[in-house]
């Protein structure tokens, strides 16, 4: 079953860490990384950039329409995603409690859809 | 490549690593030899033509790749250690490598309960069988999973040094363990089918092949094992399931429930195949859960239509079952059959005892259960809500659509 990882957190979060203390979470997040990857389970792993760099699509009336943002400094936003595919959600909720930013925040954990289907 | 050439490897890759095994020992190091010596084959029998003796050609192909990769790593061991001592007996290892044994089709059985030994997980079990003893690549093993192609040779080399570390034996396992390992074996055959067969449809037609591949390893299985009756019930039930392919899909994906599905579709010659299994499992082993699940779908098979289904003996059957192996998912499998028997209020009450049993009470088929007897109560608005909760909890896409679709029925009831 695959599972995303969804690791959240608003500009104070980010601000708030030390130069060593971001340092050293980024390092316990690659050995996490590297873990998961050795017993198979790691799909993939993304940080995702600042907000400042986002941009928002609308298509109105055919015509997409771009602006950038949103820069809502206090509302929490997507950090990074990791997806693994694992045996149980249980192993999957293993893994985002030993995921360092699940410390300071909220690590969301949403299975996958997938084309499978038993007869119904 | 040839479909045949493809086949005849796919065959013949046990049989080669059995051999490999039984001479040098390494299982890991056979394994990977023999990928390299089917790969060889794939590329060059296409183009120079196959060789008289395929076997002894895969055996010593591999061999060689063999011999050359334990050569390099006892090389490089001893330039890391010069007190080593030289472990790999060279003259053995190049002593004439082609192995006139005739087949031992034992080696195929023995290589299945290696490969889904207990200390491996239930992933690994899986991916190791296709590519030891289904000779599968590891990028058509990931294909077929959807997850990138080294997470998968991941899996693979884990699965091999958990084999390593388990000192397990090239031997098939001493008989007092033999019914237990054979379970475990089914399972991840069972498992290999549900992964290809609950995908078969749309544009995946890569998975399809695990279904056929499974059937492949069963059948493999039963001819070593004839009279165990758990092994042609399996091999039953695969049959008179996949027998329903064609006709359990439409055209853009959507599912078509059992009772909706055009019965002429449905593969005859499978449904003969897998009733004329059961029947003679039924009558001569000793009973277990693949045989009356596939006694299950022989009664399903044989209706000539939905309302024509033998209702009564499928209820029997569901109750042996629960005996047999109690749990939820089966309990609510009964229900449907009580629905049929006893009516959609006697249904509703055998899966109200099943609301606190947390193994399956947040599952979508319990909501998806309740929304079918609502809907057959004629209470559409409670229907509608039960549907509505099951296509929340779903994951599979397919299941989603169509329990949304039954939840928009009951409003235009």
């Amino acid at each position: 079953m695959k599972y995303m990882l969804l690791i959240y957190g608003n500009e104070a979060l980010w601000s708030s860490f030390s130069q060593e203390d971001f340092q050293q979470t980024i390092a316990e997040t690659d050995a996490q990384l590297a873990e998961l990857a050795k017993s198979g389970e790691l799909v993939g792993a993304y940080g995702v950039g600042d907000q400042v760099l986002a941009k928002q699509v609308h298509v109105d009336n055919g015509v997409p329409a771009v602006t950038d943002g949103p820069y809502i400094e206090t509302k929490e936003y997507l950090g990074s995603f990791t997806i693994v595919d694992v045996d149980s959600l249980d192993r999957a909720i293993e893994i985002a409690a030993k995921n360092p930013f699940a410390r300071f925040g909220q690590v969301e954990v949403r299975p996958l859809m997938h084309e499978a289907a038993v007869d119904v | 490549m040839d479909r045949r050439v493809e086949d005849q490897l796919r065959e013949l890759a046990p049989q080669v690593l059995g051999a490999l095994v039984r001479r040098f020992g390494h299982f890991d190091a056979c394994e990977d030899a023999v990928q390299e010596a089917l790969l060889a084959a794939a590329t060059q029998w296409p183009a120079d033509g196959r060789p008289d003796n395929p076997r002894s050609w895969l055996i010593t192909v591999a061999s060689r790749r063999l011999t050359d990769q334990l050569r390099s790593d006892s090389a490089r061991r001893r330039r890391e250690d010069l007190d080593a001592v030289r472990d790999v007996p060279f003259t053995s290892l190049v002593a004439d490598p082609a192995d006139d044994r005739p087949p031992s089709a034992d080696d195929t059985l023995t290589l299945l309960f290696l490969c889904c030994h207990p200390a491996l997980s239930a992933a690994s079990q899986l991916a190791l069988t296709l590519r030891a003893v289904g000779g599968l690549t590891t990028a058509e093993i990931a294909m077929a999973f959807l997850v990138p192609e080294p997470t998968m040779g991941q899996r693979i080399s884990r699965a091999k040094q958990s084999i390593k570390a388990a000192s397990a034996p090239f031997a098939l396992p001493p008989a007092d363990e033999r019914d237990d390992r054979l379970r475990v074996v089914l399972h991840v055959l069972y498992l290999i089918f549900n992964e290809g067969y609950t995908t078969s449809s749309g544009p995946r037609l890569h998975r399809a092949d695990l279904t056929a591949e499974a059937i492949r390893l069963t059948r493999q299985v039963h001819r070593l094992l004839p009279d165990d009756g758990e092994v042609a019930g399996l091999l039953a039930l695969m049959l008179l399931t996949d027998a329903h392919r064609a006709a359990r899909t439409r055209a853009d994906g959507a599912l078509i429930p059992l009772a909706e599905q055009d019965r002429g579709l449905w593969d005859a010659a499978m449904t003969a195949e897998g009733t004329a299994l059961i029947t003679e499992a039924l009558a001569h082993a000793a009973i277990g859960p693949y045989q009356l699940q596939a006694a299950i779908a022989a009664v399903h098979n044989e209706a000539a239509s939905a309302a024509d289904t033998d209702w009564v003996q499928i209820l029997a059957l569901y109750e042996l079952l629960e005996r047999m192996t109690p749990n939820p998912m089966i309990a609510l499998n009964r229900a449907v059959a009580v629905a049929e028997v006893h009516g959609p209020e006697a249904a509703l009450d055998v899966i109200a005892a099943l609301d606190g049993d947390e193994r399956i009470n947040t599952h979508h088929r319990l909501e998806a259960a309740r929304g079918h007897f609502l809907e057959m109560a004629g209470r559409h608005d409670a229907a509608r809500d039960a549907f509505r909760r099951a296509a929340r909890r779903t994951t599979s896409i397919p299941e989603r659509r169509y329990l949304e679709g039954r939840a928009a029925q009951q409003t235009s009831m």
